[in-house]
């Protein structure tokens, strides 16, 4: 079973975020670059996935990022994925959410699978569109928010989380599957694993390998744009409530909570 | 900032890939298992065991060796890499690990013969077996050539009686590297010799966990070795040459221990920036005091210094020259710095300094041994004197 991987390149959740005025977009090139941690579960859940389908499995990690993303995709194969590819070109720059998934299921068409993992959303723009869309593109089932994924007998069934509880849900493959972070607990790359990715392929994928149609992605082939940016307003100092009684403090909390209408 | 010329021969400084990965994982794994860890392993005086399982699946314990033996073959540099970001947690968990790496399970990869180092190396890799090194005893510490523990031939075997004391994780370790006595009247150069023991075996017994002033979470105890039988080919490199073996794994330790060194001091700078940003005294930050100003400048100045001497040392290491004076001195720089920019962030952090909830004179009391064990910092003296004086 060929298993991928779409993984994002984030900047670093602790770093401060700057956007340029002059291209609206966020300033990326500042900043700490991270494997969005939802992606982490995706790949831990592909690795367990190949270990128990055994051994003529393989788990290819694909992302779209700027060069400097191989880092992530190191860390990637660096957990124990099998070989990565990666779509990188400065024509992409500019790319809307759809834009992104058309260029993401071009290069799913291209390097071909059985089995989709991704997260279920980036820790950075979190639109959680880019999954169901990729599978509408490949016109293959989409499975969205998975914290449960069994495979048999060429069908997929996996455990929808829900506010209220979960739904089962079940496809043949080949499907896509966003997991949540309830799913597993993604390991860290081993040792071996970092000294072993080194070897691994990391196939560069250029615009022309996928076939892509260039009105359809950067800022021409995007449908939206951003026409302008706020920066978020710094919070209040808020109320500190200080009380030598426990009960007393606990108290003059509730009265507060009662009185925004919180409780 | 451009370039001044095009360097003619460049001179590089950038980790390689593999090790920027390793580093950030390190990272990771220190951020997110070994920070919260840190009030249970001091309150608890043990390291969880759960914490010990995660470091055997990341392969910490074979960091440094071959690969041919189950290690991760990162060489020197990518352990003081490691160790470096280590450097950042409770000293608990580079103690345990350089016991084990550093110089027990060293002394076997050093000079061990290929028999022992592929029976005894996968398991010590793997975190299987935790390895120890008793060289110290009650009246041999600085003047280590004068160890009484006697190592008597019996056939094919050695019988050792005597006692080794203050050793790292020798109340849990599996194995020792231990240096006796073969042959009194040749001394130190001849006389001692390196055994490979089973701390199992009949004839050994632990002592009492020590009382320490710090470094919660990592025992020593004596090693009492009464009639114990250790098989003759357990030695350890050629009967005699135990003391030259001992020296050699030394040097190894010395470098990571300048690499913990530069790990804590750097997370110390972090926070005393942060608090002294922070913290207002009359109507401003204290960042803003001259004073405090080039305390951090002093301390910063001086990690900056002792990371270059340590990844230096440590790229000789892994180019195989001889690096016996710059480990001295990275050894004697690195510990007397990290004690030295310790005592500074707690200066910055005044009373909240000395409180337990900072965490900052936990690692204050635990810098206060890097300047005494795996050599004193006077012994480190005399080492980078001969060198200088042959
Ligand atoms: C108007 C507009 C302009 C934009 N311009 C830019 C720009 O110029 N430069 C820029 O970098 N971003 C730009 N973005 C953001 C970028 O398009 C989004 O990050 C992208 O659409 C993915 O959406 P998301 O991050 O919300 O992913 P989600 O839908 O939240 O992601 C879910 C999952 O999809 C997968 N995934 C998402 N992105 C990728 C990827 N790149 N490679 C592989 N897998 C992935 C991952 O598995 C992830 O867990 C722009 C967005 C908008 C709306
Ligand atoms: C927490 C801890 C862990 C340890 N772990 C291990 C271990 O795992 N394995 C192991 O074998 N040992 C271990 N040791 C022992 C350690 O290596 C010794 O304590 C150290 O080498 C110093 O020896 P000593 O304590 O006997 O001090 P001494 O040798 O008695 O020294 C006392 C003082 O005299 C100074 N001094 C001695 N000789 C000279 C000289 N010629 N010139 C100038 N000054 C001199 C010393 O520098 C020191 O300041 C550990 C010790 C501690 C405290």
């Amino acid at each position: 079973m060929k298993i991928v991987v779409t993984v994002k390149q984030v900047p670093d959740t602790n770093a401060e975020k700057a956007f340029d005025p002059a291209t609206k977009r966020l300033n990326r090139s500042a900043i700490e670059n991270v494997l969005n941690p939802f992606d982490e579960y995706a790949i831990e859940e592909a690795l367990r996935i190949k270990e128990a389908a055994g051994a003529d499995s393989t788990v290819t990690i694909l992302t779209m990022a700027p060069q400097k993303g191989v880092d992530i995709v190191r860390k990637a194969l660096g957990m124990g994925a099998d070989n990565a590819a990666m779509l990188s070109d400065e024509a992409i720059g500019g790319s809307d959410t759809m834009a992104t998934a058309y260029l993401i299921s071009q290069a799913l068409k291209h390097i071909g699978f059985d089995l989709i993992l991704t997260g279920t959303q980036s820790t950075d723009a979190i639109n959680s569109i880019v999954p169901a869309a990729v599978a509408e593109h490949l016109g293959i089932p989409a499975l969205t928010y998975a914290k449960k994924v069994t495979i048999a007998d060429g069908r997929v069934e996996i455990q929808r989380e829900t506010d209220a509880g979960y739904q089962r849900v079940s496809a043949p493959l080949p499907a896509l599957i966003s997991v949540t972070k309830s799913i597993n607990e993604p390991r860290y790359p081993t040792l071996k694993g970092i000294m072993g990715a080194k070897k691994k392929e990391i196939k560069a994928l250029s615009l022309a390998d996928i076939g892509a149609d260039a009105a359809r992605f950067g800022d021409a082939g995007s449908k939206t744009w951003v026409e302008s940016f706020t920066p978020v307003s710094a919070r209040g100092k808020g109320t500190v409530i200080q009380a030598q009684d426990p009960v007393e403090g606990a108290k003059q909390i509730l009265e507060f909570l009662i009185a925004k209408k919180v409780v | 900032m451009a370039a001044v010329a095009q360097a003619p021969q460049s001179l590089n400084f950038e980790l390689p890939e593999d090790l920027k990965l390793l580093k950030s994982t390190i990272r990771e794994f220190v951020e997110k298992e070994l920070w919260p860890a840190a009030a249970q392993v001091e309150d608890s005086d043990e390291i969880p065991a759960a914490i010990l399982d995660k470091m055997s699946e990341m392969g910490l314990f074979g960091l440094p060796f071959a690969e041919e033996y189950g290690g991760a073959g990162m060489g020197e540099l990518g352990y003081c890499v490691a160790l470096e970001e280590l450097g950042r947690a409770s000293a608990a968990f580079s103690n345990l690990l350089g016991a084990h790496c550093s110089i027990g399970a060293m002394a076997l990869h050093l000079d061990g013969s290929k028999e022992l180092k592929d029976r005894f190396m996968p398991q010590l890799c793997a975190g299987d077996k935790l390895a120890c090194f008793a060289l110290s005893e009650p009246n041999a510490g600085s003047d280590a050539a004068n160890i009484q523990t006697a190592a008597r031939r019996d056939g094919d075997l050695f019988v050792l009686n005597g006692v080794k004391h203050y050793i790292t994780s020798g109340d849990i370790a599996d194995f020792a590297s231990v240096f006796a006595v073969t042959d009194r009247s040749l001394g130190a150069r001849g006389g001692i010799t390196a055994f490979w023991v089973d701390l199992n075996a009949p004839g050994i017994t632990r002592g009492p966990n020590d009382k320490k002033m710090g470094l919660s979470g990592s025992h020593t105890c004596e090693l009492i070795f009464q009639d114990a039988q250790v098989p003759a080919d357990r030695v350890i490199g050629k009967i005699g040459a135990g003391f030259l073996t001992a020296m050699k794994t030394l040097d190894m330790g010395r470098l990571s221990l300048g690499a913990g060194c530069v790990g804590t001091s750097q997370l110390m700078l972090e926070k005393a920036i942060a608090h002294a940003k922070d913290r207002v005294q009359f109507g401003k930050p204290i960042a803003r005091q001259q004073a405090v100003q080039f305390m951090l400048a002093d301390m910063a100045t001086e990690i900056y210094a002792a990371r270059n001497m340590v990844y230096n040392g440590a790229w000789k290491a892994d180019r195989a020259e001889r690096f016996t004076i710059e480990a001295a001195m990275v050894k004697r720089y690195c510990s007397d710095m990290a004690i030295r920019v310790v005592d500074r962030a707690l200066q910055i952090h005044g009373g909240m300094g000395f409180m337990k909830e900072t965490g900052i004179e936990r690692v204050y009391r635990d810098a206060r041994i890097l300047a005494i064990y795996e050599g004193t910092n006077e012994i480190q003296r005399m080492i980078i004197a001969e060198e200088l004086l042959k």
